[in-house]
């Protein structure tokens, strides 16, 4: 694929609240159009990194810019080039969406014909036909979550920022509101997602990893599986699964251990340890025990990411 | 873990109103001893409502729960010993201490022999370290053990969890299923709301609500079994074009994107060749396409919209 032009870039960014490092030196390139995906646990300065690209914060090293222009010196001209949502906080519940819509242009500086072009464009992506007079708080939780993706594009900005986008709502208003992104992907408009939540998160073209305030890791979902090298992830199915778990864990060579309902997931060094996980489970009782190698999922990669560094 | 466990809960028929409002329509549901069952479905599920009459809280409208054989609501007061609930928003008292949160709970709830419980819970849950430290400045991991440790004071044997890892990062989530691994390993009974499908997987049994109603339930591996025909995961560019061919193909029931991979769910019949071939027609290039397991995501939609062709008679 040709490469896309720099929409965000971050260089050496860091923040400091004191002698408190929210974020290190952290560097990455945001392409035109990219579906960026931010993870990070509690704390990792995943937010402090986003408040200093929207220009709310400025950073106590280093550099970043949105479209061309430095978060730092121009952090008005930055704000104009993105949009911000939430799911949570950007509406107004007690108003109808009509009138969110018209809070937001107006707060963005639109009026007249512009402002009724973009609100038709909303109402149409948002799927909102017919509910314009509607209350926001009776609207079912996925036209809420489009109404407010709207909302945050009215301005056309190049860059969206968008929190926890698809927490709590159906399947069904996921799906709709993925392909929406996708549709806005394609357009040229490049999203930035910071989510908690790994099937959020396996809809990024490209993801990034922090913890304490460093950048662990970024790449494709794909590429982001090869972190496990020469470990593997196996899952095991034998009798009393909860209770065999501790006797897995204890076996050398195995870094990872999780109950998946009936089921274990361990993380060995390697593949042949496989033989001894099964001996050993045979000889605390726990026979027959099955094991099979199974992809990592992202969230797999996330602990093993960290668990590296924490190590390190 | 045997199926033939006994019961320690079972709804039959619930129907919980809240005024005009009809939260649960329905549910009929056992739980056996030493399960972790998952209520699992989007806000507006239910699921909070069908915990709330389990542990006492409010009265079934119609229908009746019992727990370890006794009605729910009738002999509440009896049954708190049996039950622990973690509601999504718990109380601390934030200028105690951790120990003295603790030892706040357990006189309240009348346990006897309380301080080797709280030693050991505090063990437990990793916090007995910070045993002096007031709750208001623990870390929102920290404040979420320690109010799993309170429910688990008066020791009962079932634990009722309501989006207890709803906005908590991946490693505090899997450090909390850790926990409850290891309660579950001494025979606690969990059963867990949470509005996140892929928790499911940590769920010896799955049950999938929407609205007020169960769509289906089983093991993580049953449920997505449940889901006719074909996925495959097809990887190809450029991916507009390659998503409009694939739409627009005969025998595409759905196709989801991932980036420049398309999940594609095939009707009975349609065959793998028909999308290479359908792609190269269309000047895609194919770099992979393989067959996946459904997703229980795919198993909610599968229900969900049969459930609504089944009230509205269309077929799409």
């Amino acid at each position: 694929m040709n490469p896309s032009p720099t929409v965000v870039i971050a260089e050496d960014l860091s923040r400091a609240f004191g002698d408190f490092v929210a974020v290190d030196r952290v560097s990455f390139q945001v392409h035109r159009g990219e579906v960026f995906g931010f993870l990070g646990s509690n704390g990792a300065g995943k937010t402090t990194t986003i408040r200093m690209l929207c220009g709310l914060l400025s950073p106590s090293g280093g550099r970043a810019a949105v479209m061309g222009q430095d978060v730092a010196a121009h952090p008005m001209a930055v704000k104009r080039h993105i949009g911000y949502m939430s799911q949570r906080f950007s509406l107004y519940r007690d108003l109808t969406v009509r009138e969110n819509l018209r809070f937001w242009g107006g707060a963005y500086g639109l009026r007249g014909r512009p402002l009724a072009e973009r609100e038709a464009w909303a109402v149409e992506i948002g799927g909102l036909d017919g509910l314009e007079d509607s209350l926001v708080r009776h609207l079912p939780g996925g036209f809420a979550q489009r109404l407010a993706l709207g909302c945050a594009l009215l301005h056309r900005p190049p860059v969206v920022f968008l929190d926890e986008p698809t927490g709590g709502v159906d399947p069904e208003a996921r799906r709709r509101f993925w392909d929406l992104i996708e549709g806005l992907s394609g357009g040229g408009t490049t999203v930035f997602v910071t989510t908690h939540y790994m099937d959020e998160a396996e809809r990024c073209h490209r993801v990034a990893l922090m913890h304490a305030g460093r950048l662990l890791a970024m790449d494709s979902i794909a590429g982001l599986r090869g972190v496990f090298g020469k470990a593997v992830l196996v899952e095991i199915h034998c009798p009393m699964a909860p209770q065999a778990l501790a006797t897995i864990a204890r076996i050398p060579g195995v870094t990872e251990t999780a109950l998946f309902g009936e089921r274990v997931h361990a993380v060995l060094e390697h593949s042949e340890l496989q033989e001894r996980v099964r001996k050993e489970l045979a000889a605390a009782g726990f026979a027959p025990a099955e094991l099979e190698c199974i992809p990592p999922s992202l969230e797999d990669v996330f602990i093993h990411v960290i668990g590296e560094a924490d190590r390190t | 873990m045997t199926v033939t466990a006994e019961t320690v809960i079972q709804a039959s028929a619930l129907v919980v109103r809240y005024g005009a409002t009809e939260a649960v329509r329905g549910v009929t549901l056992a739980v056996r001893r030493g399960e972790v069952v998952g209520l699992i479905g989007p806000d507006g599920a239910g699921k909070t409502s069908v915990l709330r009459v389990m542990a006492g809280l409010h009265p079934a409208s119609e229908g009746s729960v019992t727990v370890v054989g006794e009605d729910a609501w009738r002999s509440r007061r009896a049954l708190h010993a049996h039950l622990g609930y973690l509601p999504q928003r718990f109380a601390l008292y934030g200028d105690l201490t951790v120990a003295e949160n603790m030892q706040f709970f357990a006189l309240l709830l009348g346990v006897p022999e309380w301080r080797p419980r709280r030693d050991e819970l505090l063990r437990r849950v990793g916090l007995d370290r910070f045993r002096d430290r007031q709750a208001d400045h623990l870390s929102g991991g920290m404040r979420q053990k320690l109010a799993l440790a309170v429910s688990l004071m008066h020791a009962p044997g079932i634990l009722l969890l309501d989006e207890s890892t709803t906005g908590v990062d991946p490693v505090t989530r899997r450090e909390f299923w850790r926990l409850l691994a290891d309660l579950v390993a001494d025979g606690l009974t969990l059963v867990l709301a949470t509005p996140y499908l892929d928790e499911a997987e940590r769920c010896s049994r799955v049950v999938l609500m929407h609205r007020g109603e169960i769509l289906g339930e089983g093991s993580p591996q049953h449920l997505t079994e449940l889901v006719p025909g074909t996925m495959l995961e097809v990887a190809a560019e450029p991916r507009g074009p390659a998503l409009d061919a694939l739409r627009g193909m005969q025998g595409v029931v759905e196709v989801q994107q991932f980036s420049a991979r398309f999940h594609v769910r095939l009707a009975s019949g349609a065959t793998a060749e028909q999308i290479r071939g359908a792609l190269s027609g269309a000047g895609v290039i194919i770099h992979e396409v393989r067959a996946v397991a459904p997703r229980l995501e795919d198993t909610f939609l599968h229900l969900t919209r049969a459930a609504q062709r089944r009230a509205t008679g269309v077929i799409p």
